[in-house]
């Protein structure tokens, strides 16, 4: 029951960052879409990884036997992925002041040089 | 001249391309939605750990002594990803001071914090920085470790930098101790190759310890000291650095 | 617990859709950050604490601190423009 909220709860947080990070002109609130985006796919990974009635994977002694534990590895790769969304909305930011210094705006719309 | 017709053309057809624009973005996010529907009506919870999560569980504690199973997973298990992760996370860094050193604007005074702030934050900074190293390095036995203890120790930092933002600070410890950590980190994944059993980032160079104190698991928490330290002077050069007072390095 | 669960979601979807709808930019980026607190709740019922800590630290603090800082940055060339001191050093530095 849990994993399936947190799914679907993930899967409305995907498709919000997608739809702000598209439809957006100003590059704030673009940034901002991809950093709700990335907590969606973040919730996904870790549903996929979670057992009812699991505890945390922490050992308490080394010979216990009985307890059922939640699976570790997503849980690894979700703290590397946590960390690189970090340096790249660190990243996109320096873009965006730098692109501010060139042009005096912040609409997407006024930067013409990549259309043809 | 090439440009000028299709500028005028499309000027003219504003109004319909942006409702054109809105369309398609809803119907390819409704065509993503419409797979992501399909994967949540076939989700059903695990009730048995996978293979490799049970190999992980049952021989984690006793093999490598470390009582998080998280930690081990990421500093041993799967060491060469946490590698890969501290090149990004240096690659990003280097990128943002060189950009924003490039535009710095030195002539702006910045409106210094009240008086509240500049006495909490002196009293809290030594308090943060102790907790975030307790974090690093009890990343064996609760739940913590390297990168979360560096993200408090940055938080500290944005503190001060918050309460006295006209002061210069200087970004040679905070370089220094960046690159030391770094080649640290590497060294200790290279004498694993060359001493022991199972290749780089082994743990088991030094001797594993009773299970549950501080000295235990080998090289997991001096593995971890090492990534806190790094990532720690990493996020606070970056934060330095974006509130725009850098000390020339010509000293 | 589900229930605990299903309110705290609720609660995230709500500053979801705050962070994306709203005009001004410093509430969406407010929100952006409170999003990643609550989802740090959920990771600790999904019994997840070390990614709690770190969604918690990173995702939530750090993101927003980053964001801050680089809206001073554009406010702050902005107001500089009116004085006409930085339009100099900009245009010599988009030649060279």
């Amino acid at each position: 029951m849990i994993g399936t909220i947190a799914v679907s709860l993930g899967t409305a947080l995907v498709l919000l960052g997608l739809w702000s990070a598209l439809t957006n002109r100003d590059i704030i609130r673009m940034i901002v879409g991809f950093t709700i985006f990335d907590v969606g796919i973040h919730l996904i990974m870790i549903s996929i990884g979670y057992i009812a009635g699991g505890t945390a994977p922490i050992v308490s002694s080394l010979s216990e036997v009985g307890v059922s534990y939640v699976d570790p590895v997503p849980q690894a790769l979700v703290l590397t992925a946590i960390v690189i969304g970090l340096g790249i909305t660190a990243f996109m930011l320096t873009y965006a002041v730098n692109m501010y210094n060139r042009k005096g705006t912040l609409e997407i719309d006024k930067f013409e040089e990549l259309k043809w | 001249m090439i440009r000028i017709i299709p500028t005028e053309f499309l000027k003219k057809l504003t109004g319909v391309e942006t409702m054109v624009k809105k369309a398609f973005t809803f119907l390819m996010l409704g065509g993503l939605g419409a797979i992501l529907l399909k994967f949540i009506l076939s989700f059903s919870e695990k009730t048995a750990l996978p293979e490799v999560a049970a190999h992980y569980i049952e021989k984690g504690p006793s093999e490598l002594g470390s009582a998080n199973i998280v930690t081990s997973v990421v500093v041993t298990y799967r060491g060469l990803d946490t590698l890969g992760e501290v090149t990004i996370l240096f690659a990003a860094a280097a990128v943002v001071g060189l950009l924003i050193h490039l535009n710095r604007n030195e002539n702006a005074v910045r409106r210094e914090g009240s008086e509240l702030l500049k006495t909490a934050s002196v009293l809290l900074f030594p308090l943060i920085l102790l907790f975030g190293a307790y974090v690093f390095i009890n990343g064996h036995l609760s739940p913590g470790g390297g990168f979360q203890g560096g993200a408090i120790i940055a938080s500290a930092v944005v503190l001060t930098v918050l309460a006295s933002p006209n002061r210069k600070i200087g970004h040679t410890v905070l370089s220094v101790i960046e690159s030391l950590s770094g080649l640290f980190y590497v060294g200790l994944g290279m004498a694993g190759a060359v001493l022991a059993v199972n290749g780089f980032l082994d743990n088991r160079i030094i001797p594993l310890g009773e299970f549950g104190s501080l000295f235990s698991a080998g090289l997991i928490p001096i593995i971890y000291t090492v990534i806190g330290l790094k990532v720690g002077s990493e996020l606070s050069s970056v934060v330095i650095t974006l509130n725009g007072e850098t000390v020339e390095e010509d000293d | 617990m589900e229930i605990l669960f299903l309110i705290i979601s609720v609660f995230t979807v709500i500053t979801a859709v705050t962070a994306v709808a709203v005009k001004d930019r410093v509430v969406s980026v407010l929100a952006g950050g409170a999003t990643g607190l609550f989802a740090s709740i959920l990771f600790v019922i999904m019994a997840a604490p070390d990614v709690a800590m770190t969604e918690a630290a990173i995702g939530s603090g750090l993101t927003t601190f980053i964001f801050f800082f680089a809206l001073r940055k554009i406010r702050r060339n902005d107001q500089d423009h009116s004085n006409g001191v930085s339009e100099e050093t900009h245009r010599s530095r988009d030649n060279g």
